[in-house]
């Protein structure tokens, strides 16, 4: 799938999927011809792609996954998961229906272009343990049923039928055999009359056995058509699994390609964690009255808990350690506070030290993390960027003293519970939740959970009047989007209490 | 899990004894297999040591596996035993006699039971799936329960003797079995990656407990049982069994008696034991019912699912017998009150209430025909039939369903108490119930209608057997000595051990429980070999071969 020519992969085009483009059209290698829709990945690609191309597609796909498995993670239903998921996918990986004529346009194969490499660029990236091929395999079949779902029935069936899946069709026969035991099955009789049944081995059908949804017969399950995605989807979930062993006795000969490996690694690293690159996301908000004297206030409310804890401590001590300055300073860098006012705010937050030990000291790491100081790229670059969360999750961990790092993480149980109590959370269900999370190691969850709790009224607010929408509501997985998220949250929706108002 | 001390093979005793006071020295002395003819220290006493402070220490035991003493904790354990003061000493190879007192989970009752009646080498083909020794039994976990509750995880053995030698040494107080690994259990630390460590394949199991039925039986609570509430068991083994055989076409199950006051069940066949974790939960479900408690209503789907349809049929005689007429659930107020709860119709309801309120001691029995009869005389202007019928059947479910603890079935990995070790409790032995499959395909449900676990042998009254049989067969002996050569009525085995013709086994009341074992297993390889023959060679025919010679032990 991946050219070999250095050419192609130093042409560092910014790559967007174009209709348009002429690459699409002319493919050199074989271009496969996505009839339908929906697939379930048994080809691998053939045509070239980018390592731009690569790298994005796959971050794409990847942002979705962490979402749907977040979704799960937080018990949405079908139908919440669905609505939240629906605007990420038109944005990320937007995969549209064969349109009446039946003529698949270029920018649909371009769509399953994108849908179908990604899915196999990520398979490469977690076929390595069994621990991540497991929680591959689950996410890609909610995504598959989530697609699957929202289908046309022709559609389903156009694609069911190109499968080549041995289902055996119960016979006339036998349906009048079992009339009574396949009446007792179907709820409606309409079901009964018109639709046809599948015979299968009733371990492909695990989840219709539990919920008694299909007749059993020494080890067949009898399937009403109504119930064929479970069925679909058990047979895309085993050929995964299975495709994904395959991959990872494969993989080691992968190791030839330097290229690709860093990239998969990197990916397979993020799954953890999604990695927020803020590039498409401008954390500051424009116009937010954002100085060295509001910074308190705003900690108070708008701050994620990392960030809270790192500025109570920093009132308390009249100090914070190196590392804990850093993550401090580039996350208000990100809030939009300008260099001036850092240094203002640093300055009289160090109440002990005087002006020359500030000076000598402190002042310098200050611009350099604006990149007013340091060396040519850290000019040009403005300094570092913010910390995202799966940064701080794997960076060092905060040693005696310091007081860097994720709480959530970080935290032994007991004392997060004070913390996230003294700093206003004390619903119980939430400190239950957010201990869960933490024995699961889903450090970012806990820390949305608290935020959706925190924000409870502000949300159900602008869902409701449709204000805001799914792409505005992602999972975060970075300090700087939970304080945006919480301010702009806070100013859009007018009725909020005043009393707590920033301005004062 | 009953246990007390978590532990792992590190603490495992792989060494032979090193020391052996003169009671089991004198049982080592008469049955060379028993012990491996290691350095006897005799009457050593220095090294005894509690055996639970031994396991504490993980690290001492894992540095020196092989020399640490463990095995003088065993000994001890043996060597504190009050010998009966009749047995002559030397003592002859288990205890003659056993005094009522006896505790039955002492060490020399357990050894002598072990050593003369434990099945080990059909436990083994059992679970090993043929005669040849193989993977399925070298990477199964055993988990065994030594005297003084220490839990000792992730035995395994790869041949039959292995088996049986080890648990000699001991000695357990009971073991449980566990899942086939992907490997030995006992290398598992020697993986690259502890991840790598799992169960692959293990029978599905079932564990119905009649303390589970607290709340419906009147004749008993908590541990005892009696035969009236034993039926509890019967209805739910057969409502299983038929819904494992029928609709998933499973061919190979086992019913156990758990020793006390349940049973447990282990289905073996091949495309079982394969099951994940998902499927296991897949017929969970399938099974399970969400029973009503005292104010809740049970909840199914209507129209009925052909298995509840099924289980109907097979509960209703029982509601009638078992229920209405043994267990008469309704007699209090506080009970009727909680059957009029599940009636759809208040003005029935009532109308009942009133009538059994002017009537008390009116038999259950009675009561339940009330409620069609009061419902036809037209109490109700607008009675809802079907609800009705409906409701009824809920409350026959509610009395009578099979109530899993489903934990036990939804796990791989679960552990579950080995058939025929001895109940600490009650002494009882763990013995399959010995269902058979009739010509007619059907089951043959008379040993299960007819079983009643308050007879089940208990490990005292067996060795009793065998003792008199022996003594019997004696006397017998004496006589015919006379005219013949007494060499011929004694075999040796390859080891020289004397054997005799007949198994201890089958001087016993053990004796049809393990011939129905035996049976089952021969049929389980059977069947095994025969699929696995399929899987070699596609046109297949005529059996695998078959050593039926092997199936002693
Ligand atoms: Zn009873």
């Amino acid at each position: 799938m991946f050219r070999q020519g250095d050419s192609r992969i130093e042409a560092k085009r910014k790559n967007t999927i174009n209709p348009k483009r002429k690459q699409f059209a002319n493919a050199q290698y074989q271009q496969q011809e996505y009839p339908f829709r929906l697939s379930i990945y048994q080809l691998p690609p053939t045509a070239d792609i980018t390592l731009e191309q690569f790298e994005q597609w796959a971050i794409d796909r990847l942002r979705i996954l962490a979402e749907l498995e977040a979704c799960s993670f937080r018990r949405r239903t079908g139908p919440e998961t669905s609505d939240h998921m629906e605007p990420l996918l038109k944005k990320y990986l937007p995969l549209n229906a064969n349109p009446a004529s039946g003529v698949v346009e270029d920018f649909l194969k371009a769509e399953r272009q994108k849908d179908h490499y990604s899915h196999w660029i990520l398979r490469l990236a977690f076929s390595k343990t069994p621990e991540l091929r497991e929680r591959f395999a689950r996410v890609e079949k909610r995504l598959f049923e989530l697609r699957f779902q929202k289908s046309y029935e022709e559609e389903k069936q156009a694609f069911v039928s190109s499968l080549d899946f041995d289902w055996e069709t119960v016979s006339v026969e036998e349906r009048a055999e079992f009339a009574e035991q396949l009446a007792a099955v179907v709820p409606r009789r309409s079901d009964l009359e018109d639709g046809f049944w599948f015979k299968v081995d009733w371990e492909r059908v695990p989840e219709l056995v539990q919920e008694r949804k299909v007749f059993l017969r020494r080890g067949k399950a009898y399937v009403p058509a109504r119930e064929q995605i479970s069925m679909v989807v058990a047979e895309f979930t085993t050929r995964l699994e299975k495709a994904l062993e395959q991959t990872a006795r494969a993989l080691p000969r992968m190791d030839e390609d330097d290229r690709l490996m860093p990239i998969l690694d990197h990916i397979s690293k993020s799954f953890a964690m999604p990695d927020a690159a803020l590039a498409d996301a401008e954390t500051a908000v424009p116009g937010a009255p954002i100085t060295h004297s509001t910074i308190d206030t705003l900690a108070r409310q708008h701050f994620p808990m990392c960030m809270k804890h790192l500025h109570n401590t920093l009132r308390k001590d009249s100090h914070l350690k190196y590392s804990g300055r850093l993550q401090y300073t580039l996350f208000l860098k990100g809030i939009g506070l300008s260099l001036e006012e850092c240094l203002v705010f640093w300055r009289q937050s160090f109440k002990n030290k005087t002006d020359d030990q500030f000076n000598k000291e402190y002042s310098y790491n200050v611009k350099h993390s604006y990149g007013e100081v340091g060396g040519d790229a850290n000019r040009r670059g403005k300094g570092y960027s913010p910390y995202s969360c799966q940064k701080i999750l794997t960076d060092a961990p905060p040693g005696p003293g310091q007081a860097h790092g994720c709480p959530y993480k970080h935290f032994a149980p007991d004392s997060l519970s004070s913390l996230l109590q003294a700093n206003g959370v004390d619903d119980v269900t939430v400190l239950k939740g957010v201990r869960e999370d933490v024995v699961q190691k889903r450090y970012h969850i806990a820390c949305n959970r608290v935020f959706e709790w925190s924000h409870q009224a502000q949300l159900k607010k602008v869902k409701n009047d449709g204000s805001w929408t799914g792409t505005d509501l992602e999972v975060i997985v970075h300090p700087n989007t939970y304080f945006k998220r919480s301010y702009l949250l806070k100013n859009s929706v007018k009725d909020a209490d005043d009393s707590d108002n920033m301005e004062t | 899990m009953p246990h007390s001390t978590m532990m792992d093979e590190d603490q495992t005793m792989s060494n032979p004894l090193p020391s052996s006071p003169p009671f089991a020295s004198s049982i080592a002395q008469q049955a060379p297999d028993t012990f491996d003819s290691s350095p006897r220290n005799e009457g050593n006493g220095n090294e005894q040591v509690e055996l639970e402070k031994l396991f504490d220490d993980n690290n001492l035991a894992s540095e020196d596996e092989f020399s640490y003493p463990t095995s003088s904790a065993i000994t001890k354990e043996i060597s504190n035993l009050t010998i009966p003061s009749s047995s002559p000493l030397p003592l002859p190879a288990y205890p003659a006699q056993i005094e009522s007192g006896s505790r039955f989970s002492d060490p020399d009752i357990m050894l002598a039971f072990y050593r003369r009646l434990f099945p080990f080498r059909i436990l083994y083909q059992w679970l090993n799936h043929g005669y040849k020794p193989s993977a399925d039994m070298a990477n199964r976990e055993l988990a065994l329960t030594l005297q003084g509750d220490v839990y000792l995880r992730y035995q395994s053995y790869a041949a039959p003797d292995l088996l049986r030698k080890d648990i000699l040494r001991q000695n357990p107080a009971r073991f449980e079995i566990g899942p086939v690994y992907n490997t030995n259990p006992r290398d598992r630390k020697s993986l690259h990656k502890t991840s790598s460590f799992k169960p692959v394949a293990k029978e599905l199991c079932f564990d119905i407990d009649l303390t589970d039925y607290d709340d419906i039986r009147t004749c008993c609570k908590g541990a005892s049982i009696c035969l009236k509430c034993w039926q509890f068991a019967t209805m739910a083994v057969k409502v299983v069994d038929a819904c494992l055989r029928e609709d998933f076409g499973f061919e190979h199950i086992m019913w156990v008696y758990s020793g006390r006051r349940g049973v447990h069940g282990w289905v073996c066949d091949k495309r079982a034991r394969e099951m994940n974790d998902e499927k296991r939960r897949a017929i969970a479900g399938y099974l399970g019912v969400v029973l009503g408690s005292a104010d809740k209503k049970i909840n199914i789907r209507r129209p009925l699912h052909p298995h509840l349809q099924r289980s109907l049929k097979i509960l209703a005689p029982y509601f009638q017998k078992d229920i209405l007429r043994d267990q008469d659930p309704w007699q209090t107020t506080d009970q009727t009150d909680r059957l009029l709860k599940l009636l759809p119709d208040q003005a029935l309801s009532q109308a009942l209430k009133k009538k059994w309120d002017s009537a008390p001691g009116r038999s259950s029995t009675s009561k339940w025909k009330d409620i069609d009869s009061v419902a036809s005389s037209g109490v109700s202007a607008n009675l809802d039939e079907k609800a009705l019928l409906a409701a009824k059947q809920d409350v026959l479910l509610q009395y009578t369903y099979p109530r899993l603890d489903i934990e036990v079935s939804k796990k791989l990995n679960h552990l579950l108490k080995s058939p025929f070790v001895v109940h600490p409790g009650t002494g009882r032995i763990c013995v399959p119930i010995p269902i058979s499959t009739r010509k007619d395909g059907k089951q043959d449900w008379s040993a299960l209608d007819d079983f009643n676990p308050l007879t089940v042998p208990t490990v005292i009254e067996i060795l009793n057997e065998i003792d008199a049989w022996d003594s019997r067969e004696l006397a017998n002996q004496a006589q015919v000595m006379d005219e013949q050569d007494s060499s011929q009525n004694a075999v040796h085995d390859s080891n020289g051990q004397r054997q005799d013709k007949v198994p201890d086994f089958a001087k016993t009341a053990l004796k049809p429980f393990v011939e129905y074992f035996k049976s089952f297993v021969a049929d389980l390889i059977k069947a095994e070999s025969r699929s696995l023959k399929r899987d070699r060679d596609e046109d297949g025919n005529g059996e695998a071969e078959m050593r039926p010679e092997s199936m002693d032990f």
